[in-house]
């Protein structure tokens, strides 16, 4: 909530808050998740339209935190239910970290392509996935002469 | 329109707010039935942020568990490690030395200051007001960074430890209170001037959710929820802890004032908390001049209380934070359990949801404030 402030800001970065997720391009899943919840966040990240991108905050939700061990209700790791984009890790993160997160997907979409082959982004240590296969759809597509 | 002469046949709609909605604070989830926009019947739903807090409690050492006290109410951090640790103390029976007690206080003080600043700032951004948030925040992360220079960390501290506290307070820590106090009164100006007095505010909080102070006792509300309705009850003056009996400060109940209030609605428990905010800065204030020096914790070898149990209840930003332990002498407790005041304070939802519209249905849910973290632990 801080990084919504004035201090942190994410507006300046060109982040704006909305109500539904039929209007957003970006899921912050903050906060653990468990297994009660799992299933509201995969509904969520299926109402989102294309194309969609998901940042992971907070140890809970990167790989279970400190409910690893002996949380019996606690999905470790939201990547279980999601795929995510940007892992931010703190408990809680820093607005400044969460703000590096931002920073980070944008310059991972400016670098994405539309190639079929997986781009390893060696700076942020994910994996671009590859799109899915149209081939079928454009193989009908004649073209002009 | 009437069809065929007939009267027109509505129907009522049950309608879920679900876990995921900007206006409930975190994943709190609303069954609410409604005809058109007025809604006959407020079911919450609660359990989309259980972590196990419990049960964790009885796999590791006490002092191992004082971070999980952190992450349950996440807003008043302080506070929580305070309930866990004077519990834990109770069981040892050891004596806290009296800086460590006046520094708890004033953290404590603080983290209330704060926890009622979200909950204004967010409060009027139920409503539809922008601005206080980020007036709210601006002082906010004074505080923060108060905190953070005596721990490191802005959200969760875990700094009350069992015996004391983990660090000493300093000159520069000690400059930056006085700093903060003497700019805070007359920021209050500003926030009446934003929300208090605004008529479109009072218009949409003054005579709803009245909840009075029979129901609010029967319920087992707790906090600024039952002080609105008019019960003077405070735990920091009813049974005090931690050195509160020596302080002044006054007990903020809610009030009947034709302009703008009604005894026990939502307009009371906001008005409470920006006046509890002035009394957490007078406590502040006297603690900190009046500091004794001396150590700041009792030094633990291990902390093997002896055998029963113990409850200890603490004033909350929220209400009463109760942590019942049982220990059967070893190092891990036999049994943690936590009365978490914003999950006793849900509970009025059903009661006084009835017949209003679904956005007085935010407005009375925020002025509850609650916290999921607290209520699924």
């Amino acid at each position: 909530m801080a990084t919504a402030a004035s201090r942190y800001d994410w507006d300046r970065l060109g982040v704006i808050p909305r109500a539904s997720p039929r209007q957003s391009d970006l899921m912050i899943v903050a906060g653990t998740v468990n297994a009660k919840m799992a299933l509201v966040v995969k509904k969520l990240y299926e109402q989102m339209p294309d194309p969609k991108y998901v940042i992971a905050m907070g140890v809970c939700v990167v790989g279970g935190g400190p409910y690893y061990k002996w949380g019996y209700s606690v999905v470790k790791g939201v990547d279980k239910v999601v795929p995510v984009d940007v892992y931010v890790p703190g408990c809680p993160p820093r607005p400044e970290a969460l703000l590096d997160g931002i920073i980070k997907l944008q310059k991972k979409i400016q670098e994405q392509t539309l190639a079929k082959d997986p781009v390893v982004d060696r700076d942020a240590y994910t994996v671009t996935p590859a799109l899915p296969d149209r081939k079928g759809a454009y193989a009908q597509v004649k073209p002009l002469n | 329109m009437p069809h065929s002469g007939k009267a027109l046949e509505t129907q009522d709609m049950l309608l879920n707010m679900g876990p995921q909605h900007p206006s409930t604070h975190g994943v709190l989830r609303l069954m609410i039935r409604t005809d058109g926009e007025l809604v006959s019947e407020c079911t919450p739903v609660v359990g989309y942020l259980h972590r196990c807090a419990e049960k964790i409690g009885e796999n590791l050492r006490y002092e191992q568990f004082v971070p999980y006290t952190d992450r349950m109410d996440y807003l008043s951090s302080m506070s929580d490690n305070l309930g866990f640790c004077l519990a834990v103390e109770k069981l040892m029976t050891i004596e806290i030395p009296p800086r460590a007690q006046v520094i708890r206080v004033i953290m404590a003080e603080l983290n209330r200051i704060a926890s009622h600043l979200l909950a204004f700032g967010t409060y009027g951004l139920d409503i539809g007001a922008f601005t206080p948030f980020l007036y709210a925040f601006r002082e906010r992360e004074i505080i923060l960074n108060m905190f953070e220079y005596v721990c490191g960390a802005r959200l969760t501290y875990n700094y009350v430890k069992v015996g004391g506290v983990t660090r000493d307070v300093d000159k520069k820590f000690a400059e930056m209170v006085f700093n903060f106090l003497n700019i805070f009164d007359a920021r209050l100006k500003d926030y009446n001037e934003l929300l208090t007095e605004n008529s479109i505010f009072i218009t949409r909080t003054k005579g709803l959710g009245v909840i009075s102070a029979r129901t609010a006792v029967d319920y087992g509300l707790t906090g600024p929820n039952l002080r609105a309705s008019g019960v003077h009850y405070d735990i920091r003056k009813a049974m005090p802890y931690s050195g509160y009996d020596k302080f002044n400060f006054d007990v903020i109940l809610g009030s009947d004032d034709p302009r703008r209030c009604v005894l026990g609605d939502c307009w009371n428990r906001y008005w409470v908390r920006i006046l509890e905010m002035i009394e957490s800065c007078k406590i502040v204030r006297q603690a900190m001049e009046g500091l004794p020096a001396g150590k700041f914790a009792v030094d633990l070898r291990k902390i093997k209380p002896a055998v029963g149990e113990a409850y200890t209840v603490i004033e909350n930003p929220r209400g009463e934070l109760g942590f019942y332990i049982v220990s059967d002498g070893s190092e891990t407790p036999t049994r943690v359990k936590v009365r978490a005041p914003s999950f006793v304070n849900l509970a009025i939802m059903p009661e006084v949801g009835k017949g209003v519209l679904i956005a007085d249905l935010i407005a009375i849910l925020g002025s509850i404030d609650i916290v999921l973290g607290e209520i699924d632990r």
